[in-house]
């Protein structure tokens, strides 16, 4: 039985993960053959950096990636915050679902619903460039606030109350307390959604594809367009640098959210201690 | 002595739930004074009411004579020590102390050796760098305490602050605080549900029930004079039963005349008479005043419970010698034993013992404790 679970686990990995082993491994291959793997060599990513296109769009979706990422944190921290002050139950359920509603909606619908509106504005006020990075900006914005809300909310519902009222006790400003007591009681929170939002933006395809103008192309953007003419294999280095980014800030996320968590936990193992 | 606080026909209502109703209290300079009373009777919210955390509905709260009504809680000389601590969890203890200090943009030279002083009288010397996480109990209780004194508060808080903890470590933790109070002569408005920890620290008691005060006293009147039937069952165990007074120093309930030193009341009226169980001695059935029949005999270590039917009313008594289950015996009560009451809303509510139960009282008393 120990035995036959082993086997499934590995096989459900082994499914998972094939796809991207082989890709990984054919992005070091030395020939250009997609067939063969001739010998490892690191030519496809000499390639790849040589290329002034890929720099350009590693570089905006950097620039977007980071500055959609904070400008949804301050965002997405702020309507948590403000969520949890609500009294009424109804309303703050009702807010809660409306902010979930882009995380729920298919990309594609938000994608050209964006794009819609930003055509129609910018006809409006009667821009030439009706799309770019502004208009991508605001429509990755748009898509990482519901998960930044989703990793702060829990920090906050458990925020003893008494905190920030014992630092007004103690001589805070109701503003000062919050920076000073709840924030960094919070901040587990904050760091995880950071990094989902960031993770999110940087591999985002489907909306940015409706949403961005000619002049700011992303990798997403640039690996779709690379594979309309011929299949080479800088792309697959292309796509095993940005797995690997996105691996590493999926760890780093989950570190940040279980260091918050042990402590936690601790916390409680103690109360129940003590209480026991 | 001087009046520091003084709560003048102070309401307040949640949700149009009356929760303090016309309250009139006054708290003295360097007073030892407890808020004691039942789950929701108010006495929580009173505290908030001082510490600046809710606003009266009516009335006014004077702070060395000024109005303070709306002035915040960080700018009340009044500090808290909360329930749960409230200990700030990304600071170290060091930290935790000198959170007031460092808000006052203090120097270090300054913060550091206060923050020391204040460690070491609540018994945690040693302790600045340690996360306040690990601490037991008692510890992060005496950083939460630490803490709240550092900036020499006029008046310190105490909301239940001793009820997560266990037993042995609560009655060190009374005397501590005893001790910290009379040193540092600040003044402790105290809150608990615990009446034996009310009396064992005040100087003054102050007993509340629904939204009202129902006495004010030192705790050794509060015990022996208590002024309606609440209070003498909610303070102590107390046997409280109807009579009649015939006469000055005269009082007959259940059946028999009793000598009393109460007087002033008129006569033959309706009265709450309160006998202690540990004022009644178990004497023969001749000798007896009243004579009933036990229905039930506990062993309580230093006394045995025994309750007694007496004329369909259950007393309970609390005696060193034995009795038997079934048996029937004789009660003598001394004059000085007796105590007489008003009638009040509270009469015929409590102090009888026919569905006593130690296991039902744990339950009250946990369910108290969850609030």
């Amino acid at each position: 039985m120990k035995t036959l679970q082993k086997i499934y686990t590995f096989l459900i990995f082994f499914i998972l993960y094939i796809p991207i082993v082989v890709l990984v491994l054919f992005s070091f291959n030395s020939s250009g053959n997609t067939g063969s793997m001739t010998g490892l060599s690191l030519y496809w990513y000499r390639e790849l950096f040589a290329t002034p296109s890929t720099f350009t769009a590693l570089k905006n979706t950097l620039i977007l990636a980071l500055s959609a990422s904070v400008i949804s944190t301050l965002l997405g921290t702020a309507a948590a915050v403000g969520i949890g002050k609500f009294k009424n139950k109804a309303v703050r359920g009702a807010v809660l679902s409306v902010t979930n509603v882009p995380m729920m909606n298919p990309d594609i619908v938000t994608g050209i619903s964006m794009m819609l509106l930003f055509v129609l504005v910018g006809s409006l006020i009667g821009l030439k460039e009706k799309l770019g990075f502004w208009t991508i900006l605001i429509a990755h914005i748009t898509f990482c606030l519901p998960y930044v809300i989703l990793s702060v909310r829990p920090r906050v519902l458990g925020l003893n109350r008494s905190l920030s009222e014992a630092a007004m006790d103690l001589g805070c400003t109701p503003v000062s307390a919050f920076f000073r007591v709840e924030l960094p009681a919070i901040m587990p929170g904050i760091v995880s959604g950071f990094i989902m939002a960031f993770t999110l933006s940087l591999d985002d395809f489907v909306i940015s594809y409706f949403t961005t103008g000619n002049d700011f192309q992303t990798l997403p953007l640039l690996i779709y367009s690379m594979t309309k003419k011929e299949v080479t294999p800088d792309i697959y280095a292309l796509s095993t640098l940005m797995i690997a980014a996105v691996l590493i800030l999926l760890i780093l996320s989950n570190v940040a959210e279980s260091k918050g968590k042990n402590k936690e936990n601790e916390t409680s193992a103690k109360a129940a201690e003590r209480i026991g | 002595m001087k009046k520091l606080i003084e709560l003048k026909n102070v309401s307040k209502a949640f949700d149009g739930e009356v929760v303090l109703d016309n309250l009139n209290l006054d708290i003295y300079d360097q007073q030892f004074i407890t808020l004691l009373g039942p789950s929701g009777c108010g006495k929580t919210t009173t505290l908030r009411l001082v510490g600046g955390f809710e606003t009266p509905d009516s009335g006014d709260i004077y702070f060395d004579g000024q109005r303070i009504n709306d002035v915040p809680s960080y700018k009340r000389q009044i500090n808290t020590v909360f329930q749960k601590y409230a200990l700030f969890p990304h600071l170290n203890v060091f930290e935790n102390v000198a959170f007031s200090l460092r808000l006052q943009k203090k120097g270090i030279a300054e913060i550091a050796p206060r923050v020391k002083e204040m460690l070491e009288l609540v018994a945690l010397k040693g302790f600045e760098r340690k996360n306040v996480n690990f601490l037991s109990g008692g510890q992060q209780q005496r950083v939460a305490i630490a803490r709240a004194l550092i900036s020499h508060p006029k008046v310190l808080l105490l909301d239940e602050p001793l009820g997560a903890l266990d037993l042995k470590l609560r009655k060190d933790m009374q005397n501590e605080l005893k001790k910290i109070q009379k040193q540092t002569g600040i003044t402790f408005i105290y809150v608990t549900h615990d009446q034996e920890e009310a009396l064992s620290m005040s100087d003054v008691v102050v007993v509340m029930a629904d939204g009202r005060i129902q006495q004010i006293g030192a705790p050794t009147d509060i015990y022996n004079e208590p002024k309606n039937a609440f209070v003498a069952d909610f303070i102590g165990e107390s046997n409280i039963v109807d009579g009649v007074m015939e006469e000055d120093l005269k009082v007959t309930f259940s059946g028999h005349t009793f000598t009393c030193v109460d007087k002033g009341f008129a006569p033959k009226e309706q009265v709450d008479v309160v006998v202690r169980p540990e004022d009644v001695d178990v004497v023969s059935v001749e000798q007896g005043m009243l004579t009933g029949v036990v229905t039930s005999v506990t062993f309580k270590g230093v006394h045995y419970e025994i309750i007694v039917d007496i004329g369909g009313f259950k007393w309970m008594i609390q005696s060193t010698d034995f009795v038997g289950v079934d048996e029937k015996i004789g009660l003598y009560i001394e004059p000085d034993a007796i105590h007489i009451m008003k009638k009040s809303e509270y009469s015929g509510k409590y102090g009888d013992y026919s569905s006593f139960s130690d296991e039902l009282d744990e339950l009250s008393d946990a369910s108290a404790v969850e609030e």
